[in-house]
């Protein structure tokens, strides 16, 4: 793969020394959607900005693997800083997509119980849902149950109605404030994975592995399912993170009017339970599992959490069973051994950790960024609200239920390539992956262009268009440096 | 589907006598005969760039023995087919995906014109088949670059040159795994071993002898793979033998998943069409007519999966029942009245078609078409109906997995029209 990394992304120690103290003013470790919204959020405060990421892409790990679902917060433990977080990171971003055209789809959800034990604790989930702010919780009977989704199977006993729980898509989302802060001059340094820290005098010096070191005056620590180490560079030993891995069945979008809001089980002690889930993409979705593993990068599917799954799907929704199934895939949870965030502020070495964002980090991520900054400005870092912001940018709609390039004749007459269907079956179209590859922050792998467009996410998984898509993408890949990696967009 | 349909209403619209959705070999049949004996106005629409559906890929020979009675590669059938087409007077359209219907025998498509509405007096599905991919077969392990299926497998050697692998494991002993192998091997890259989950290659003997002496590749029966192994790249699989249990892996940097048909039944289930539960495709009678009135369907979208020869007989078979429908009085056939459903016995899966309608026609060939999931080498055939046997057979070729397995339709004669459903099952 060829790659900006070769492409003189930084000034060199020795140039540093020379040109000036530090490189930036802030280093982010991790560009996750945790990491993309804080760096989007201090771009906009006037400091200089560079994002820290190991992987050859934004939004690589945790946040490309989840169930995508805007969450209201309603069952967050009441009192927690998550609990506040997803509430206020749920109403920003609700915003935000609105603004950049990051799908969302209030569907809805309804808790089902199943069991004497789970209906007799619909009352007490109601009540933390006040508690957390969220008022809008309805119990309802077996019968409203069935009559919201008449494909479950026998045995509902009962529900709780959360009509505000969303379905969004988490690799625009992650896109889309990637793209706000690179607009607004910060950096974005793919494969530069921080090995070691030295904090000095007023200034860090990160190690990289891949390029040079980068100095920073403050070090925010957004690394997810590396937030431990990175912290124990730091000299930390607050916490140690566990990966829960979460695997998930996607099944075809023949399915999808089998369930048409989220179907979420009651939480018991033990255990969270799978839930079913339309997606933001058109097709349903059964999962997660919940298993605490120590391999921080196994993300591959299990024969016991298929068989598991499946088990379980026949008891909630037989006749999804009976469809295809179009994806199987597995994230790990960066669980902390604790019961909340852990957002904390180091003043005398300038460094924040924003660790164990387990699982509802998309959905608190502007939360998250916004009680960073003002971490960051009590510790006493000068911040100032910048007059001249960029406007957000518009994201390509990757959402089944708005309007999508292939059925706009405008666009197709102003653009035949968004007539070109190349990916048939998530109809995904020349334009579009052009699009991709040719945007600020390009795809440049097939994965990449996944998350970016869908292409081969659907049913064939390229049976039929795989090459196709290949093909588009090496034409449309020039080989040279792209914005990403490129010099020149800080603002200090 | 709930897409947002902005203006829509600027789209052209078509009004053919008949529209027949997919290029491949059962569209283009069809296309060109009802096009060149009837005179209809015949609009065929494929969302690929080159019309010939599958065999524009398939790089080796072994197509059009049954229907144009010799046997070509497949682009050059595909291209022979489509020249018919073409000669005969309908209009090809590639680059043309037929996105759903707005009506009855009307749909919607995208193509870089624009978007198009058609609107036809018949509609003939025939879009074909594809393979499961690894996720639908949920095998498990990590997710690797290096997995692929024939079809992609044949696009990127044939269609974009590209290299795939230099070691590769192949799932499945049926004809198209044996292409797949071929294919590999244009591609410079050696099949290490393949897998059948059955206790015999599925293959014809002709090839998996062959096969396996000229090609050289072992064939683990009785075999699934359990994982499959890689961060980045495939670098091998595990597989289990059924009967021991016991466990390997297999060093490899490319599988390709075969077989294991599903067919492209998105637009025959948008439009409500009944499916059959075997095939997965819709109930068809025996003038391959599903349930909508004016809607009918060919080739491996009813059975999958057969020979392009096979699927070019549908073709062919379904111009003459479009024709017919077309002729009759009023421009559209009479209403589609109940039939005696047939059904699949042990050990097969399923049959098409699956309904008798009185007065209907014999099937394509005059043979029902059913598939197998055990290898039965003498298999004796039972037709019942209401606890009656009707006729019991024995048929020279072999029953086997992978593969149609053909009944003549002449064992149905005997058949009570208003009687109960027809099963057939082997002794
Ligand atoms: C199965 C599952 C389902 C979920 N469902 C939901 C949901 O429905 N709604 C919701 O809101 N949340 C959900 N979540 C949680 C959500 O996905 C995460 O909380 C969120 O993605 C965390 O984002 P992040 O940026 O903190 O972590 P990540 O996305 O993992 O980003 C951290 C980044 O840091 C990089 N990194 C690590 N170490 C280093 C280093 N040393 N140097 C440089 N870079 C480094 C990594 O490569 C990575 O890209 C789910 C999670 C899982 C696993
Ligand atoms: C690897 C491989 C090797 C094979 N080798 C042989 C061989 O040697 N000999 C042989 O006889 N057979 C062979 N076959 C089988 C043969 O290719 C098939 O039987 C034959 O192609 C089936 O024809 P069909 O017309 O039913 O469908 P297809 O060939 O699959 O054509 C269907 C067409 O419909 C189009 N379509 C689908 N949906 C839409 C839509 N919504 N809008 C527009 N267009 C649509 C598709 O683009 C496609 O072009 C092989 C198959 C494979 C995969």
């Amino acid at each position: 793969m060829t790659d900006g990394a070769g492409c003189a992304p930084l000034p060199t120690g020795s140039e540093v020394e020379a040109d000036t103290d530090t490189d930036v003013d802030v280093a982010v470790v991790g560009a996750g959607v945790v990491g993309a919204a804080i760096a989007r959020e201090l771009a906009g405060h006037g400091l200089s900005v560079a994002v820290l990421e190991a992987r050859d892409d934004i939004g690589d790990g945790t946040s490309k693997a989840n169930t995508g679902i805007l969450h209201t917060g309603f069952d967050a433990k009441p009192g927690t800083l998550e609990s506040r977080l997803v509430r206020e990171g749920c109403r920003l971003l609700t915003a935000y997509a609105a603004a950049t055209g990051i799908p969302v789809e209030r569907t809805g959800a309804v808790m089902a119980a199943w069991t004497e034990e789970e209906l007799a604790a619909l009352p007490g989930l109601r009540e933390k849902a006040e508690r957390n702010g969220y008022r809008r919780c309805e119990l309802v009977g077996a019968g409203e149950v069935y009559r919201q989704v008449p494909a479950l199977g026998p045995g509902v006993l009962g529900g709780l109605t959360v009509p505000d729980e969303s379905l969004t898509c988490t690799w625009t989302t992650t896109l889309a404030l990637a793209t706000d802060a690179l607009r607004r001059g910060a950096r974005f340094l793919l494969r530069r994975a921080v090995i070691g820290a030295d904090p000095g005098a007023g200034v860090t010096r990160l190690r990289t592995a891949g390029g040079d070191p980068i100095t920073a005056r403050w070090v925010v620590n957004a690394a997810g399912l590396g937030a431990d180490t990175v912290d124990r560079m730091f000299g930390h030993d607050r916490f140690t993170v566990t990966p829960r891995r979460g695997e998930l069945l996607v099944f075809d979008k023949l399915a999808r009017p089998l369930a048409d809001r989220i179907v979420l089980p009651v939480p018991t002690a033990r255990g969270k339970g799978v839930l079913i889930s339309p997606t933001v993409y058109g097709n349903v979705m059964l999962g997660p599992t919940a298993e605490d593993l120590t391999d921080r990068t196994a993300t591959g599917t299990s024969a016991e959490g298929y068989a598991f799954l499946r088990a379980r799907g026949e008891r909630l929704m037989p006749s999804l069973m009976r469809e295809e199934v179009t994806a199987a895939y597995a994230g790990l949870r960066a669980a902390a051994d604790r019961d909340d965030y852990l957002i904390e502020a180091s003043p005398e070495q300038r460094y924040v950790v924003v660790g164990g964002i387990r699982s509802t980090g998309l959905s608190a991520a502007m939360g998250i960024a916004e009680y960073v900054r003002a971490l960051l400005a009590d510790a006493g870092l000068v911040l100032a609200a910048r007059t001249d912001l960029p406007s957000p940018p518009r994201m390509p709609n990757l959402g089944e239920a708005f309007p999508r390039p292939y059925r706009d004749a405008e666009r197709i007459a102003a653009d035949p390539a968004y007539g070109h269907v190349v990916c048939y079956c998530e109809r995904v179209t020349a334009g579009e992956i052009r699009d991709a590859c040719t945007a600020p922050l390009p795809a440049r792998t097939l994965d990449g262009l996944r998350r970016r467009t869908r292409a081969t996410n659907g049913r064939c998984q390229g049976f039929s268009c795989a090459a196709a898509v290949t093909d588009l993408m090496d034409r449309h890949r020039s080989g040279g440096c792209d914005a990403s990696t490129e010099p020149g967009g800080t603002t200090r | 589907m709930t897409d947002g349909t902005p203006n829509l209403e600027r789209g052209a619209v078509l009004t053919p006598d008949v529209l027949v959705v997919g290029a491949g070999p059962a569209g283009l049949t069809a296309a060109a005969r009802l096009a060149g004996r009837t005179g209809a106005d015949v609009l065929v629409l494929d969302r690929a760039d080159t019309p010939g559906g599958v065999p524009v890929h398939t790089a080796h020979t072994g197509f059009g023995l049954r229907d144009l009675h010799r046997v070509l590669s497949g682009p050059a059938y595909a291209a022979r087919l489509a020249g018919a087409a073409r000669a005969a007077g309908a209009d090809l359209r590639g680059r043309a995906m037929v996105t759903g219907w707005s009506g009855p025998r009307q749909v919607e498509a995208t193509t870089p014109d624009g978007l198009l509405r058609v609107r036809a007096r018949a509609v003939l599905l025939a879009t074909g088949a594809r393979e499961r991919p690894r996720p639908a077969r949920l095998v498990p392990g990590d997710r690797p670059q290096g997995v692929l299926t024939t079809g992609q497998l044949q696009q990127l050697v044939h269609g974009s040159g590209r290299h795939v692998g230099e070691r590769a494991v192949v799932v499945g002993a049926e004809p198209v795994s044996w292409s797949a192998v071929l294919t590999l091997r244009a591609a410079g890259c050696r099949t290490v071993l393949m897998t059948s989950r059955y206790d015999r290659a599925e293959s014809y003997a002709a090839f998996t002898v062959p096969g396996r002496t000229v090609l050289g590749v072992p064939v683990a029966t009785g075999t699934r793979v359990v994982r499959i192994i890689g961060r980045g790249r495939v670098e091998g699989v595990e597989i289990e033998h059924a009967a021991t249990g016991r466990r390997r892996t297999v060093a490899c940097d490319t599988v390709v998943f075969t077989g294991d048909w599903v067919p492209e039944h998105e637009l025959a289930r948008a439009a409500g069409l009944a499916i059959d539960p075997g095939t997965l495709g819709p109930v068809v009678d025996t003038a391959l007519h599903t349930s909508e009135p004016g809607v009918f369907a060919a080739g491996n979208l009813l059975h999958p999966v057969d020979t392009a020869d096979g699927a070019a007989l549908d073709g062919r078979h379904a111009a003459d029942r479009i024709a017919a429908w077309l002729a009759a009085p009023g421009g559209e056939g009479p209403p589609l009245g109940p039939g005696v459903p047939v059904v699949a016995g042990e050990p097969f899966r399923w049959v098409a078609p699956q309904l008798l309608r009185p007065g209907g026609p014999a099937p394509p060939r005059g043979r029902l078409l059913l598939w197998s999931d055990a290898l039965v080498r003498v298999p004796r055939v039972r037709v019942c109906q209401d606890g009656r046997v009707l006729a019991r057979r024995r048929l020279p070729w072999p029953a086997a997995p992978g593969r149609v397995f053909r009944v003549p339709f002449a064992l149905l004669s005997r058949l009570d029209p208003s009687g109960g459903p027809v099963r057939l099952a082997l002794e």
